[in-house]
């Protein structure tokens, strides 16, 4: 418990840790699955696992939104940065992403106009400060992050810019969930479910899966303590029979979400027929383009894209990591051909990547977890 | 990017249009505060908001804002999105 003494309450972890491994029972495996990437980022950073005894499984799920962006989208940004007169701005994380033909950081070395902006409305204030040049926004992100754009988007409508666009990739919580929890052998029964895309859509988007599916779910904050206290309420419905969305984090999320949030998504945004997803293949109506109103801002209307899909590296097994089949090291590439610096794959790209996660802070624990002496 | 930090309104410079200057951690910035903004309950001065790519997500009280500013500190995380907000904030 090399970590214990760095948490806000470690006499709290300690105990919450001895309720844990009272609720299971030995030698029965019970898998839960954290959706979000910020809490596999807090797993591995707070070293958790060694506070868990070896029945509770931790498996890694798709909510990293750099990671599930497939490699014909940058492509496609890549395509909007090359053009004439471009700026194309996006979150830091998204330069490094590997494309079919390189990143957007790359496109940049040879010479495109691509900016690192740390929110949406740092692009739009750059296309009003360079009214000579046409400023597109490369979106992404979850319901966390889709009314900070939709927002910016009603501004932009407001303040009548005629140089600035979005070039939408905003993705739904709920499509992968569904594509998950109906593979064939899915090896997970409890889930802890994000905690700021629950502020958005509220604790109640989740109910379809103990409806559904069967399985338990915490809504739960970042903190050690507070993963470790859904942890326990999850193992806690399983014993009284009860099978539920619970919710954690009710400092921040409330079960209907945020009702200004979600209409400012929907008066500018509307669900795509299909997406394809990084690992999880095309799913029906899993991400947002812009609506009619916004066609004057939407990229994919403005730009000639080549809209290609490329298959991802043969070595690459994203895809397995991001549906919580593999574990990190377990990809051939883990660590040598792909690492933070110079990233294979999308895991390893962003900091809530499972594989950049690991690759930080857990490669120490690997060792023991293959011996089977449980993290 | 996924981060929710939290910070503290030092001035609603436009209500209106939803724009707040917040202080993290000594970096000043605007940020959208349309989302959070309750005519029954304004935000004022003082008021501690969870930020998420330049909006405010969600009002946390002072004491659990100073917790999770001090374990992002600790994870070094903190310091990578204050730069993140230093570069990638267009002034
Ligand atoms: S190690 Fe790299 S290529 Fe392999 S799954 Fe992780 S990110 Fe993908």
């Amino acid at each position: 418990m090399k970590y214990v003494d760095e948490y806000r309450d470690p006499a709290l972890a300690r105990s919450l840790a001895a309720e844990i491994a009272s609720l299971v029972t030995p030698g029965e495996v019970v898998r839960v699955m954290e959706v979000c990437g910020g809490h596999t980022h807090a797993i591995y950073r707070h070293g958790l696992e060694e506070l868990l005894p070896p029945e509770v499984e931790l498996v890694h799920g798709p909510g990293c939104p750099v990671c599930v962006i497939p490699m014909g989208r940058v492509d496609d940004a890549i395509a909007i940065a090359e053009t004439e007169g471009v700026t194309l701005a996006t979150f830091g994380d998204m330069l490094r992403v590997p494309g079919g033909s390189g990143s957007l950081l790359q496109a940049q070395a040879r010479g495109a106009d691509v900016r690192m902006v740390y929110s949406p409305l740092d692009a739009l204030e750059l296309a009003r400060r360079e009214p000579d040049r046409h400023v597109c926004f490369f979106a992404i992100g979850f319901e966390t992050t889709a009314p900070a754009t939709a927002i910016t988007l009603l501004r932009a409508r407001a303040q009548e810019l005629s140089n600035f666009s979005v070039f939408c990739n905003h993705v739904l919580i709920e499509p992968p969930l569904r594509a998950i929890l109906e593979t064939p052998g899915l090896r997970v029964d409890a889930f802890i479910g994000p905690g700021h895309v629950s502020s958005v859509i509220g604790s109640d988007a989740y109910r379809f899966i103990p409806e559904e599916y069967g399985r338990p779910v915490v809504v739960s904050a970042f903190e050690p303590i507070d993963l470790l206290q859904s942890i326990a309420m999850l193992l806690r419905q399983r014993i009284d029979g009860r099978c539920e969305v619970e919710n954690q984090y009710t400092r921040v999320v409330r079960p209907e979400g945020n009702p200004r949030a979600l209409a400012a998504i929907a008066e500018t945004m509307e669900p795509r027929e299909d997406f394809e997803w990084r690992g999880l293949g095309v799913l029906p109506a899993s991400a947002l383009r812009l609506r009619e109103p916004f066609a004057a801002f939407d990229a994919e209307r403005l730009f000639a894209l080549p809209g290609a899909r490329i298959e991802d590296p043969k070595a690459c097994r994203c895809g397995e990591v991001l549906t919580g089949q593999i574990k990190p090291w377990e990809c051939g590439v883990f660590g040598t051909a792909c690492t933070p610096e110079r990233p294979l794959g999308t895991c390893m790209v962003s900091s809530e990547g499972a594989c950049a996660a690991y690759f930080s802070y857990g490669r120490l624990r690997r060792p023991r977890e293959e011996a089977g002496v449980g993290a | 990017m996924c981060l929710g930090v939290p910070a503290q309104i030092v001035e609603v410079a436009d209500r209106e249009g939803g724009l707040a200057t917040v202080d993290v951690s000594g970096v000043r910035r605007a940020v959208n505060v349309a989302l959070v903004d309750e005519p029954d309950a304004p935000i004022e001065p003082g008021d501690w908001v969870l930020v998420h790519v330049g909006f405010a997500l969600a009002r946390i009280d002072e004491e659990e804002a100073r917790e999770t500013l001090e374990l992002l500190r600790r994870g070094a995380e903190l310091e990578r999105e204050l730069e993140e907000m230093r570069k990638g904030t267009v002034r």
